[in-house]
């Protein structure tokens, strides 16, 4: 038997938008004969159903209250049941803090193999195929599995979202098995952040290494907050202490694919393309037009960013 | 405290995207010229927070594993400066192209061979293949509870108590020892190996194990037997459709740029 489970997560107490873009992983690879595509969640039978209506075939509730804030060790026997009931041999699920933790978690105790942060999914001769990142994102690597079960983790906006459809039906089941909680859970804080969070921004302004001056990203924030948008920077910036490590774009930070990102002095080292590739437009100022990032962009200007940004901010007030 | 740090070597993450090849047939990287490999950036930090346990608890022993090539002692002499107290060096012939499953068994069997321990720290994930996996499967195999990508860890009572990085804040867990912690960037600054301990480091033993002194059996290891085979590796084609900004001053040119990204309403 042959199928798709995919681990839904939430957030606030609805579904996480992470989630609908697996499940459109999920029905893709359903499309090209993965099977039925069947939905894990943490919680109540309407969670369950909203799954079912974005696209799942069916769903478990797993309504054991140790799960929602318990560690990944209290999620992989419910999981396991799941993957029993369902007979799925495709496990996904987001590349999120609790991914992270349980997609190992789960292939080690089931002795196979798990493939993280994956950006392309396929199925081929029956089986999955994955593309991931590699080598700071100088590489890509594909991969299949020896083992039977297969499972991966999926890079947060690598896929479309699926789109609620009321009409859809499915059974949903619920499950109440958890592990042991060896890792006891004290407390859980939300990184406050200022103004638009980096992830969510739709314009976001990047500087690197290249300005020289860690005073540059006052200019940055000008811009950003015409254009509504947030600041981000290179891991070199934010190693040099110019800028705060939350506000890392790049493989060790956040992953950011907004509408418009604009790269100030940053030349597009893989760790940092690692993290913004995903943008709709990139616009680059840099003064070396061979830089890595001038070549990915949409737009660039090949100056010094120091003449060109104020010129640039006034521009766009006169735009309004 | 008998702490054991485990470290990889990995080419340098720095290493411009010019410099980077791939053999595709052998489906690996063509080390750059002229550019030494490094320990793992997150791996000192590991270290780092291995030294400080030893130190608040007035004693133990830190003892540092890697699993690679010959030049890995290197990653091992790196921790050793640092003031780790021993090593052991993972080598053997038929580790060349293991995956992270097969690391993580080979780790397991060693770290049963070096006796009790009651912590295991790593950096949270390998720069080079960034999977992240290893921690929690040394512990799945042993049986002992993970707690992956750390900002801080505090002995407690019977414990330790740890901050986690997530993807939106912080967590706070408690665990009982025997555990594994990763340690992630926002651990703070490793300490810098002085020239004193650079040399006393060279005096600390580094023993070397193969695949059979730590039990490893035939169809463990090797690149045949991997659990996620490698089908392929290459490096991704960039296609440029820059539209490079004219103007005879940087003013004009932020006009001329204002202007086309109105038109193409990205402002």
């Amino acid at each position: 038997m042959s199928g798709i489970l995919v681990i839904a997560e939430t957030a606030d107490g609805v579904i996480a938008p992470i989630s609908y873009e697996i499940l459109g992983a999920a029905r893709k690879l359903s499309s090209e004969g993965g099977g039925t595509v069947a939905a894990f969640v943490a919680g109540g039978e309407a969670l369950a159903k909203d799954l079912i209506a974005h696209g799942a075939d069916s769903a478990f509730a797993a309504t054991n209250s140790a799960l929602p804030d318990g560690a990944a060790e209290v999620y992989v026997p419910a999981v396991e049941a799941a993957i029993q009931q369902s007979g799925a041999d495709i496990v996904l699920m987001g590349q999120t803090s609790l991914g992270r933790d349980l997609g190992p978690a789960l292939a080690f105790r089931q002795k196979t193999a798990v493939a993280m942060d994956c950006v392309d999914l396929t199925i081929a001769g029956g089986r999955l195929r994955v593309t991931r990142s590699a080598y700071g994102g100088n590489a890509r690597a594909e991969h299949t599995w020896k083992g039977s079960l297969q499972i991966a983790t999926v890079k947060a906006k690598s896929y479309d979202p699926t789109e609620a459809d009321s009409g859809r039906s499915g059974a949903v089941a619920t499950i109440d098995a958890a592990g042991a909680a060896r890792i006891k859970v004290l407390g859980t804080e939300k990184a406050t952040t200022e103004g638009v969070k980096l992830e969510d921004a739709p314009v976001v302004v990047s500087g690197g290494r290249g300005l020289g001056d860690p005073g540059a990203f006052k200019m940055l924030e000008e811009l950003a907050g015409l254009l509504k948008g947030a600041v981000g920077a290179s891991r070199a910036a934010c190693d040099l202490g110019w800028y705060p490590p939350a506000q890392q774009v790049g493989l060790t930070g956040k992953t950011v694919s907004p509408g418009l990102y604009i790269a100030v002095a940053i030349s597009g080292a893989s760790q940092h393309m690692a993290g913004m590739s995903g943008s709709k437009n990139i616009v680059a100022i840099n003064k070396d037009g061979d830089a890595n990032m001038v070549k990915v962009s949409k737009f660039a200007v090949v100056d010094d960013y120091k003449k060109v940004l104020p010129a640039l901010i006034e521009e766009i007030k006169k735009l309004g | 405290m008998n702490i054991i740090v485990c470290v990889k070597q990995i080419p340098d993450p720095e290493t411009p995207s010019a410099s980077f090849r791939v053999d595709e047939a052998a489906k690996r990287v063509v080390p750059a010229q002229g550019i030494a490999p490094v320990v793992n950036p997150y791996d000192p930090q590991a270290t780092e927070a291995a030294l400080r346990l030893k130190d608040a608890a007035g004693e133990g022993k830190v003892t540092v594993i890697s699993l690679g090539p010959d030049s890995a002692r290197d990653a091992i002499k790196h921790a050793l400066a640092m003031g780790a107290d021993e090593g052991v060096l993972l080598n053997d012939p038929s580790f060349e192209g293991i995956d992270n499953f097969q690391t993580a068994v080979a780790l397991a069997k060693a770290i049963q061979k070096v006796g009790p321990f009651d912590l295991i720290l790593m950096g949270r994930a390998a720069a080079d293949w960034d999977m992240g996996v290893v921690p929690t499967g040394v512990g799945e195999i042993l049986g002992v509870p993970v707690v992956t990508v750390a900002k801080a860890i505090d002995r407690t009572g019977s414990g330790i108590k740890v901050e986690r990085v997530l993807d939106d804040g912080f967590q706070t867990v408690e665990v009982g020892l025997p555990a594994i912690v990763s340690i992630s960037n926002e651990f703070g600054e490793p300490r810098y190996p002085q020239l004193r301990q650079i040399m006393l480091a060279a005096k600390k033993t580094v023993q070397v194990w193969s695949a059979a002194d730590i039990g490893l059996g035939g169809d463990e290891t090797g690149a045949a037997n991997r659990w996620l085979p490698l089908e392929a590796l290459y490096v991704p084609k960039v296609e440029s459709n820059v539209e490079i900004i004219e103007g005879e001053t940087p003013e004009e040119k932020a006009r001329t740029l204002a202007q086309k990204l109105r038109a193409a309403k990205l402002v």
